[in-house]
């Protein structure tokens, strides 16, 4: 056990971080129950370690060490930085949804611009009623701790046959040093629904916090849907994240994870293909530097026959940071004539930094295409020299190269505005570096 | 003042010494070709004075307008105007021809302190050049020379050559790979681009290449020193005779 933990005469460990926020934590008696009981399965568990298989290259007990106890409101001065960051993040023409610190905030939120096909309520709405989205069959500790801790998100439900002109963009904010934050979000993506949905992590003048966010999404038969998310939390910050998602038949999902920030970060996500026919594509870059340590971590199953996924993964990593890429693709027995293909590579830029790539193929059934590839190499010399001699300056030929590896990954972007606005934030990361 | 002055030059890659004591002087307008057997040395020289990392300059000089070269970072060398014409080209996925292109050349511009080229004054250039070398348009959207043919590789490093120009072009072998109509236009771009304020140094096993373009001077080079200069009627000469007395000489 890594939490901060007040032993009783009788021996039974009471946390102090769920001691200290249980008062703070929206939900009726019912839900509370709930809670306790999530906590508890966290307690035994503790932070996940690296004899834990799935956690085996991101060992939070030496990453991270500890939960720090839950943020705070903020203040009036906190909201104003958060306002500004939220300027300076939102993609031009999206839909904002804010939440500071784990909590909803409307007034920074475009609510009323929702199109009518969306519905919105926050998490703290729905516990009013029940704990159900606290639930998740998932047996994993960092869950169970988001289900005990979670204080907001958002909850959105677009009806079915809705084509959303504009993307809707989640908003994390940090705004609370050596604090933490728990969110837990929803969305249902109704039938025949096309809609892009943009996540991102920032900080307004936080440091040294923590970010635990969980996402159930579902994604209704023939829908057509962009997932996005980029986390660029602060630079010693910590970023958890799972992502539960189940799709229909027939369904389009393009999902893509960048990430540029935090000191320690992991996105989990658990794609279930549930209906035949439907094409997922899902993709990602972590763009490490100094100590940071990066992990993508995906669990592609495929439940039914007929399924397409392909994932593209890049990593750069420079200095002493680590990159970990997991990915694993189930074929369930049903699965005949699933294609499931993921190709993953990582471009050292030091030394010292260090990638893991950890290709998984569980494969049930008889009748299917799946493969995956792994690279992990520096920049080409030839490359270099053939740019340099060409009047390009080391740095700007290696940032030449480096765009053009990431982009094999940022190109599976469809839509042409938010390609160039994730471009714009590997290029500013880019800039940072030289 | 010479252009290009090498001087008494040696190199060695690892422990081995490639150059013993080269001296080659190179003065504006004028085209020389460099020509000798394979592991003569010639692609040594061309690497060295464009800055190609992996060789080490154990004596002698090269002086480019009097400047010492070898004090210069390849890409501040590519600025001052010298342009090597890679015998392989490399390919670049991801990185369209027309961006790479556009940022080669506006890097060059930047160190020498020029402003940018505004961006259809530039486009307008390509368009002329690629036009004159026969490079589709659809080319110079595709990644640098990926999936592209011998010749087209060796047209782009000519079109490349066009763009920026350069004050010293070293061709390394610009005829390995290509077919006679490949060379036939790769040559015919390089002789549009022949000017009095030009020199080029032109690489080459063979003399074919040397029908196309018509140098000033030949060099013959053989165990890393140049063994005899001429006029172009020493490449005829060495066309009949062979680099076996020269080998025996040096």
């Amino acid at each position: 056990m890594n939490v901060a933990v007040v032993k009783t005469g009788g021996g039974r460990a009471v946390s102090d971080l769920f001691a200290s926020a249980e008062g703070r934590l929206p939900g009726s008696p019912g839900v509370a129950a709930v809670r306790r009981e999530a906590f508890e399965t966290y307690e035994r568990l503790g932070l996940p370690h690296r004899r834990i298989e799935e956690w085996k290259y991101t060992d939070l007990r030496a990453l991270v060490g500890e939960v720090l106890p839950l943020a705070v409101s903020p203040d009036a001065a906190a909201m104003k930085r958060a306002a500004e960051a939220v300027k300076t993040h939102a993609i031009a023409g999206a839909r904002k949804l804010v939440l500071v610190d784990g909590v909803f905030a409307a007034d920074l939120s475009d609510v009323k611009a929702l199109a009518s096909e969306v519905s919105l309520m926050t998490l703290r709405e729905t516990l009013d009623k029940d704990a159900g989205l606290l639930k998740t069959e998932s047996t994993d500790a960092v869950i169970a701790l988001n289900a005990a801790m979670a204080t907001d998100g958002v909850v959105l439900s677009i009806a079915d046959g809705a084509h959303l002109s504009a993307p809707i963009q989640v908003i994390h904010v940090a705004t609370a040093s050596s604090a933490s934050s728990f969110s837990r979000s929803q969305l249902v993506v109704g039938k025949g629904v096309r809609a892009t949905i943009v996540e991102s992590f920032i900080a307004a003048g936080a440091k040294a916090y923590q970010v635990n966010d969980a996402v159930i999404v579902t994604v209704g038969d023939g829908a057509d849907l962009a997932h996005i998310r980029l986390m660029d939390d602060a630079p010693d910050a910590v970023n958890v994240t799972s992502h539960f998602v189940t799709v229909g038949a027939n369904v389009k999902l393009n999902f893509f994870n960048m990430t540029t920030g935090a000191a320690v970060s992991r996105l989990q996500g658990f794609i279930r293909l549930a209906g035949e026919g439907s094409e997922l594509s899902a993709n990602g870059v972590n763009l490490l530097q100094k100590t940071e340590h990066g992990d993508t971590t995906l669990v592609v199953d495929h439940a039914v026959p007929n399924c397409v996924s392909r994932e593209t993964f890049r990593a750069v990593i420079d200095d002493r940071a680590h990159s970990v890429f997991q990915g694993r693709i189930i074929v369930r027995p049903d699965a005949q004539k699933t294609d499931g293909k993921m190709m993953t590579r990582a471009l050292l830029l030091s030394d010292e930094a260090e990638a893991d790539n950890k290709p998984e193929l569980e494969i049930f059934a008889d009748d299917v295409s799946c493969g995956h590839g792994a690279t992990a190499g520096a920049l080409d010399e030839s490359l270099l020299f053939y740019l340099k001699a060409r009047g390009l300056p080391e740095k700007q030929a290696q940032a030449l190269l480096i765009q053009a590896f990431v982009g094999e990954a940022i190109e599976q972007i469809a839509d042409d505005q938010l390609r160039e606005h994730v471009i714009g934030i590997a290029e500013r990361w880019l800039e940072r570096r030289s | 003042m010479a252009l290009l002055e090498v001087k008494d030059l040696k190199v060695r890659v690892e422990e081995r010494e490639i150059l013993h004591g080269l001296t080659l002087t190179v003065n504006e307008g004028e085209v020389h070709a460099i020509m000798g057997p394979n592991g003569s040395g010639k692609s040594t020289l061309s690497h060295v004075i464009a800055g190609k990392p992996g060789y080490e300059v154990t004596d002698g000089q090269i002086l480019f307008r009097g400047e010492d070269l070898l004090e210069m970072s390849p890409d501040e060398r590519a600025a001052k105007g010298v342009f090597l014409a890679f015998q392989y080209p490399v390919e670049i996925p991801g990185v369209t021809t027309m961006n790479f292109l556009r940022t080669a050349l506006n890097a060059q511009r930047k160190a020498r302190g020029e402003s940018e080229l505004m961006v259809p004054d530039f486009l307008k250039k390509v368009r002329e050049v690629s036009k004159s070398l026969n490079i589709p348009q659809d080319m110079l959207k595709r990644g640098v020379n990926v999936g592209f043919s011998g010749g087209e590789k060796k047209r782009n490093e000519v079109l490349q050559m066009a763009l920026f120009e350069p004050s010293l072009c070293i061709l390394d072998e610009m005829d390995s790979g290509l077919d006679i109509d490949a060379l036939r236009i790769a040559a015919d771009g390089v002789n549009a681009l022949r000017s009095p304020k030009r020199a080029m140094v032109v690489i080459t096993h063979y003399q074919r290449l040397l029908n196309y373009i018509v140098p000033d001077v030949v060099h013959v080079m053989s165990k890393g020193r140049v063994v005899k200069s001429g006029g172009k009627d020493l490449a005829l000469e060495l066309e009949a005779s062979g680099y076996a007395q020269f080998e025996d000489a040096a």
